[in-house]
Order: C-alpha cells, then sequence, then structure tokens
C-alpha cells in the first residue's frame, strides 16, 4: 500500500515526474543570462548554452512589452475619482489603471515558468511541475540566497555571470532538499 | 563696520588667528574662508595642518559663489560682490583638530563594559569586509601580497582587542598569558567568543618534530568567510587572513611575536563535511620557544 501511494505521487499517467523544480535561470537587469543550472534530468528538453542567452534575451523582451501592456478600462461612475482630481472627468471616463509589473507566471502542459523581478530588474525564472506547489515561497528564498552568496560575496562582479561555489552549494541543498520530498 | 557683519569678522579671527595671515575686517583676496555650506571636498579631520596652507584655487571660487549670495548685503558686501572678489560668511566655530559629538562625550568618555553584549549584524559586516578586500586588492602583485594586506588590516585590531578584553576581567586573572598554551587559550577562548560569539573548533600543537614552534588554531566555518566564495583562479586565497591578522596582533601585544596565516583545508581530509575550514598557523619566533624553555626548567 505505501509503495502504491508513493508512486501515485511521483507518477502521472504519462511517466513524468510530479512536484518538481527543473531549471533556474537569472537575467541580469540588461537582459544577460547571468546563471542557469538544472536541477533535475528529463524534465525539459536540454539545450545549448547558446539557445539559453537567446532564451534569456527573449524573455526579457517579453516581459518588458508585457510591463507595457496596460489596457485602457472602462470605469463605473460610482468608483470614479471625485472630478476635481482628474483633469477631464466626464461620464463613462476611461482611467488608466496603473502599469502592471509585468508577466509573472507562463504555464504549459509540460512545465509552469515562474517569474520574479526584483526591485533592481534582475529577474529570476523557475522552472516548475505544473503540479508544484509554493513556487513564490521558493523563488524568495532563492533570492534571498542570491543576496547572501552573490551580492556579499567580495568577488562578484556586478551584472556579470554568477560563479560563486557557496551559492552553487546552498541552491543545489535546498532544491534537492525539495524535490525529495 | 555694522553688526550685521560681525560673524564675520568673527569667524576671521577664529580660523586664522594665531597664522600669518592678517586678520582684517574684510577677507583678503583668495584666501580660505570656509562657509557653512557642506563642502565637496571631505572635511579635515586633523584640521590645522590643512588650514595652515592656503586652501586650493578652484575650492575657494566654488565657495565664493555659494558664500556670496548668503552674504548679509552690507554696503561692503555689495562692493565685492560687484567686483567679483570673495565674500566670506561663516558660522562654523570649530577651528581644527578632533571634531567633538555636541554632547561633548566622545568613545573615549563610554563606559568599557558597554558594548560588552552587544551584537553586530552580519550583513552589514558582510558588505564591510567585501569592501576591505576590494580595498585590499587595489594595486596587489599576487595573493601573497593580498593575503600580507589583509593581515595588515586585522593586525592593530588584535593589538587592542588583547587590552580591552584583559582589562574586562575581573581583577583576579587580569594578567597577561604567560606561556604560549596560556595564550593561545585566550585567543580561542576569549578572543574568539568576543568577535564570532563561540569559541574556536580546535586548537593543535604541530606534531613535526622539525617545526616545534607551530601551533594551530582551527575553526571549522569562519564567520569571516561566511559569504566569501573565492574564483577558482585565486584558489590558494583564504580572506580569513584578515582573522590571523588579528591573531598576530593578539600575540604580538603580549610579548610573544609570531607569524600567522589562514590556510583551507575544508575538503581534503573530512569529507566535505566543512567545506570552509581554516587552520590559524601560529609560528613563533624562536626567542619565544627560547623563553619558553627557561621557564620550563625553572
Amino acid at each position: 500500500m505505501f509503495s502504491s501511494l508513493i508512486t501515485c505521487r511521483y507518477r502521472s499517467a504519462f511517466g513524468d515526474w510530479l512536484a518538481t523544480i527543473f531549471a533556474l535561470i537569472i537575467i541580469n537587469k540588461a537582459g544577460g543570462l547571468i546563471y542557469n543550472k538544472t536541477f533535475h534530468e528529463g524534465g525539459l528538453n536540454k539545450i545549448s548554452t547558446n539557445d539559453y542567452l537567446v532564451l534569456a534575451g527573449t524573455f526579457h523582451g517579453v516581459h518588458a512589452i508585457t510591463t507595457r501592456l496596460n489596457p485602457l478600462k472602462n470605469v463605473p461612475a460610482a468608483d470614479r475619482i471625485p472630478a476635481s482630481t482628474t483633469l477631464a472627468g466626464g461620464p463613462g471616463m476611461l482611467t488608466r489603471p496603473e502599469p502592471s509589473s509585468g508577466l509573472e507566471v507562463l504555464e504549459s502542459e509540460n512545465f509552469r515558468l515562474q517569474c520574479f523581478n526584483t526591485m533592481t530588474g534582475t529577474k529570476f525564472l523557475l522552472f516548475t511541475d505544473t503540479t508544484q506547489a509554493n513556487v513564490d515561497v521558493t523563488i524568495r528564498r532563492i533570492y534571498e540566497m542570491y543576496a547572501d552568496y552573490v551580492m556579499k560575496n567580495p568577488f562578484y562582479q556586478l551584472e556579470m555571470p554568477v560563479r560563486c561555489d557557496m551559492f552553487d552549494r546552498k541552491l543545489s541543498s535546498y532544491i534537492r532538499e525539495l524535490n525529495n520530498r | 563696520m555694522h553688526s550685521a557683519s560681525l560673524p564675520c569678522e568673527l569667524t576671521v579671527q577664529s580660523e586664522l588667528g594665531g597664522r600669518a595671515y592678517p586678520v582684517l575686517p574684510n577677507p583678503p583676496d583668495k584666501r580660505g574662508l570656509r562657509s557653512s555650506t557642506p563642502q565637496p571636498s571631505p572635511a579635515p579631520i586633523f584640521g590645522e595642518s590643512k588650514q595652515a596652507e592656503p586652501p586650493h584655487l578652484d575650492r575657494i571660487q566654488q565657495q565664493n559663489t555659494k558664500s556670496a549670495k548668503r552674504a548679509p548685503p552690507t554696503a561692503s558686501n555689495m562692493a565685492h560682490v560687484a567686483t567679483g572678489k570673495p565674500v566670506g560668511g561663516s558660522k562654523e566655530q570649530s577651528g581644527g583638530g578632533l571634531r567633538y559629538p555636541t554632547s561633548g562625550k566622545t568613545i573615549y568618555h563610554r563606559p568599557l563594559n558597554r558594548s560588552k553584549t552587544s551584537e553586530l549584524s552580519q550583513a552589514s559586516f558582510a558588505y564591510l569586509f567585501s569592501e576591505m578586500i576590494s580595498y585590499a586588492q587595489k594595486r596587489v602583485t599576487g595573493i601573497q601580497d593580498l593575503e600580507k594586506r589583509l593581515n595588515l588590516q586585522g593586525h592593530p585590531i588584535g593589538l587592542k582587542l588583547l587590552d580591552l578584553l584583559l582589562i574586562r576581567e575581573p581583577a583576579r586573572t587580569q594578567a597577561r598569558p604567560l606561556n604560549i598554551i596560556a595564550l593561545l587559550h585566550f585567543i580561542k577562548i576569549n578572543i574568539w567568543q568576543h568577535l564570532f560569539g563561540r569559541q574556536a573548533d580546535r586548537l593543535e600543537k604541530s606534531s613535526n618534530p622539525d617545526t616545534p614552534d607551530e601551533y594551530m588554531i582551527i575553526d571549522n566555518e569562519p564567520l569571516v568567510n561566511a559569504y566569501v566564495s573565492v574564483p577558482r583562479e585565486m584558489s590558494q586565497l583564504n580572506c580569513a587572513a584578515f582573522v590571523a591578522g588579528i591573531i598576530e596582533g593578539v600575540c604580538d601585544g603580549a610579548a610573544f611575536p609570531a607569524r600567522v596565516t589562514a590556510h583551507s583545508v575544508g575538503g581534503k581530509e573530512e569529507g566535505e563535511m566543512w567545506p570552509g575550514k581554516t587552520v590559524f598557523l601560529v609560528k613563533f619566533q624562536p626567542e619565544v620557544l627560547e623563553r619558553e624553555a627557561l621557564i620550563g626548567k625553572g
């Protein structure tokens, strides 16, 4: 009984692993790839380093576009701001909401991509299985590790590729723990 | 002169008094008059020597444009503005020397035990240490040189810590350590406890008969290296050389002159348990061992 429970939990009908974190990508504020690491082989197709760079650059562009997608909304008259604070306040006025923070989640049949954009514009992309829970907590923990072991490392140069043993080690053990749970 | 320009005269006297400059109601051309607005150049801490020499020209001109606007519009001042000559106005009273806080209490007025149990943020130390390493890295020729510089940064801390920690001890145990073992125990326990909030992990004596002057203080994960990842091309470097400098300072201050170096041994002996494990190798000068032998006989 116990073994069947485990199988149920980890294997879907297609034989894929469930509740798994596949990979992490960090993109600097200029759109350059500064870190990528695969935690679980077989979840995603392998791509070359060059493709990773293209992927990072493309995502950066797409993210920039999504932050500009800012549709006009027709606000009912009751919720409207008093006319004195707005310049042109006619009935059925179109107001522009606050710009969005951009793309956050991209979900497909096989994986889920969660994007975390820091205050300084560094992006953390986490590729997980579609059933993975609490990805935002995980990604914040990764951000904390980045702040500790990359930003406090005297040998790290800003905006350059991350090559910090300590960060690698801590990240791997944290993700391993999550994937084996 | 009228009462409006009195502060101006006062400042001239307090700043230039006792020097070669004539004290005039109207300031001489291109001479150092400091307005009370913040200066772009760093304020002199040891002001005496800096103010004695005529300040730099472009700095003065910058000041003139500022002070001209603030000066009270007396007849004489207006004349200076019209001719484009410097006009100074200042309320700053500190002529030079050490600057005191407004309460008059400097760090030397504080009780010695005040910061005994206080703690610092590790993050702020990490950023400070990061900048210390970047600073030490400027114009160095190699890793040896860099470690030497970090060592030198720690040395004065060790010298002062020895005095501070001994004076905080109860009167009975205030004596300085008199032999090598007592000294190393003092470092392992008191110094480590004060700096890192815990004791060092181990104390060893070199088992090699050729080097009886070598002792080892072992720390499994030095606090200073908590966030430091040394790049592969500098794998010889251990930034705990700073702590080695502190130890060296303590040894020198206690009259046990020694050379202390930091070595990474993580991942070699005891597996991957402590990847940041560091050995501080304390190598005493020959005269220390000579004295130690004499004491032993006595």
